[in-house]
């Protein structure tokens, strides 16, 4: 087995025995659309508005995975049992990423129906589910790229729970932009238009540029 | 350059460039014609910003550095940038809020790329102290602090994009424009420019040389009394090796 498919199995492996994080997630972004349904006073949202609130509610249920994306590993030694493996230290990376991607559709795969039935005008069809399939796939990459680079740095500081969000989340606006602005077209109540390519592009050339920075830069946040 | 070397030149340079640039901007460019003298604080709002964005660039730069050779003094350079460029940033928002207020007729205009983009920047700068503060270790303080530094720097030019193309453009681009301005117009702005440069080189230089300082203060008490002269306090900001 791939250093790397053994690092991902472990987390998914160490996930499913004792969910956590997938459940706090899921359960937190069904919370949310109830405090939006209250905190705006509608009943159901379309277009701009719908975007938005699906966009605010994944994103911060993602802080909540990036929270907890290595507390395992800082609290029972996983790093140092990673670091005495002759593997390369881009592995861990690329199987953290991997994991919270994989965190991310589960939890996607619980809200966006749940959304749909609670708050969304237009009903979900084939189309609409094929574009959010589409756009929150360029929206995870981003979100695991940053995320995980975001959770190492703040997992040896004293305040990680308030580092993360804070450095997290002005990092990913372009994430929030271009998602917001790709899924405002297709939740429109009319029927879907089309999707605007350049915001596609946008979020493709930022998944590109910070997914090869984080790979340039993931060494230097393990320990020697 | 840690011990203030040239300081009194660069000061002198600043203040030649900033009040020359300034009064050219006052008494020699002409009035603008919807503005009026309002318009004038382009002469400081706009060098400052882009005055602001280099400092987080160049910060970005000698973190690069630091984390090539390791060397605390890159770490400090680049520390002492991503500061004062936070300060600036201050500055500017300050000013465009002015400025926004008296022709958009609002403080805050959220459909003006510019502005926000350089909100968001700020925002996440303004992370980087409390990040530093947040790790005791001194080496490892800097060598997160230098990946922090590294995104931001990349950050900083594709946020311009994405916000850039979010919005439709109210706000004046002042680099593609030059060309249509009077000469008047771009010699006082290109003289501000470089004076709010050389401003935040100098201020730069104070700040190493005043850590630089503090630091053989202390070295020289440690000699003096064999005790460090009362606790060394916590601090974001890189310690610098005294021999």
């Amino acid at each position: 087995m791939s250093p790397i498919r053994a690092a991902l199995f472990k987390e998914l492996r160490l996930e499913l025995r004792t969910p956590q994080t997938i459940p706090a997630m899921a359960l937190f972004a069904m919370t949310t659309f109830v405090v939006f349904h209250f905190a705006l006073q509608e009943p159901t949202v379309e277009g701009e508005l719908a975007a938005g609130v699906l966009t605010v509610t994944l994103l911060f249920a993602a802080m909540l995975g990036i929270n907890r994306l290595f507390v395992a590993d800082h609290e029972d030694g996983g790093f140092d049992g990673f670091l005495l493996a002759p593997v390369d230290r881009s592995t861990l990376l690329v199987a953290k990423a991997v994991s919270l991607i994989a965190f991310l559709v589960i939890v996607e795969l619980v809200a966006v129906p749940l959304f749909a039935v609670l708050l969304l005008e237009p009903g979900l069809d084939l189309t609409m589910i094929a574009r959010l399939m589409l756009v929150l796939s360029l929206t995870n990459a981003g979100v695991a790229a940053i995320g995980t680079v975001v959770a190492a740095l703040a997992i040896k500081t004293r305040a990680r729970d308030l580092i993360v969000p804070l450095i997290a989340l002005p990092l990913l606006m372009p994430v929030v932009i271009g998602t917001a602005r790709c899924l405002d077209p297709t939740f429109t109540s009319t029927g879907a238009q089309a999707l605007p390519g350049r915001w596609l592009l946008i979020l493709g050339l930022y998944d590109l540029v910070f997914g090869l920075l984080a790979y340039a830069v993931f060494d230097y946040l393990l320990e020697d | 350059m840690l011990h203030g070397s040239r300081l009194r030149l660069y000061s002198l340079l600043t203040v030649v460039f900033l009040v020359g640039g300034f009064a050219l901007a006052a008494f020699w460019a002409p009035m603008d014609a919807d503005q009026g003298f309002m318009q004038k604080i382009f002469y400081v709002h706009v060098p400052m910003a882009i005055t602001a964005l280099i400092g987080f660039v160049a910060g970005g730069w000698f973190a690069i550095q630091y984390l090539r050779k390791g060397d605390s003094r890159d770490d400090l350079r680049s520390y002492v940038a991503i500061h004062i460029a936070v300060v600036l940033g201050v500055g500017v928002l300050l000013t465009g809020a002015l400025w926004a207020k008296a022709s958009w007729g609002r403080w805050f205009v959220w459909d003006e790329p510019t502005l926000t983009s350089f909100l968001i920047v700020f925002l996440l700068y303004c992370t980087y102290t409390p990040l530093r503060f947040s790790i005791p270790e001194p080496e490892r303080q800097a060598r997160y602090a230098a990946v922090f530094a590294v995104i931001g720097g990349a950050f900083v030019p594709l946020n311009f994009l994405a916000v850039r193309l979010a919005e439709p453009l109210i706000h004046p681009r002042t680099l593609n424009s030059t060309g249509s301005l009077p000469t008047e117009v771009r010699t006082s702005f290109f003289l501000s420019l470089i004076g709010m440069i050389l401003l935040f080189i100098t201020l730069c230089k104070y700040e190493m040389a005043s850590k630089n300082a503090t630091a053989q203060m202390r070295a020289l008490r440690r000699k003096l009394g064999g005790d460090d002269g009362g606790v060394a306090k916590r601090t974001a900001a890189p310690t610098v090796d005294v021999p």
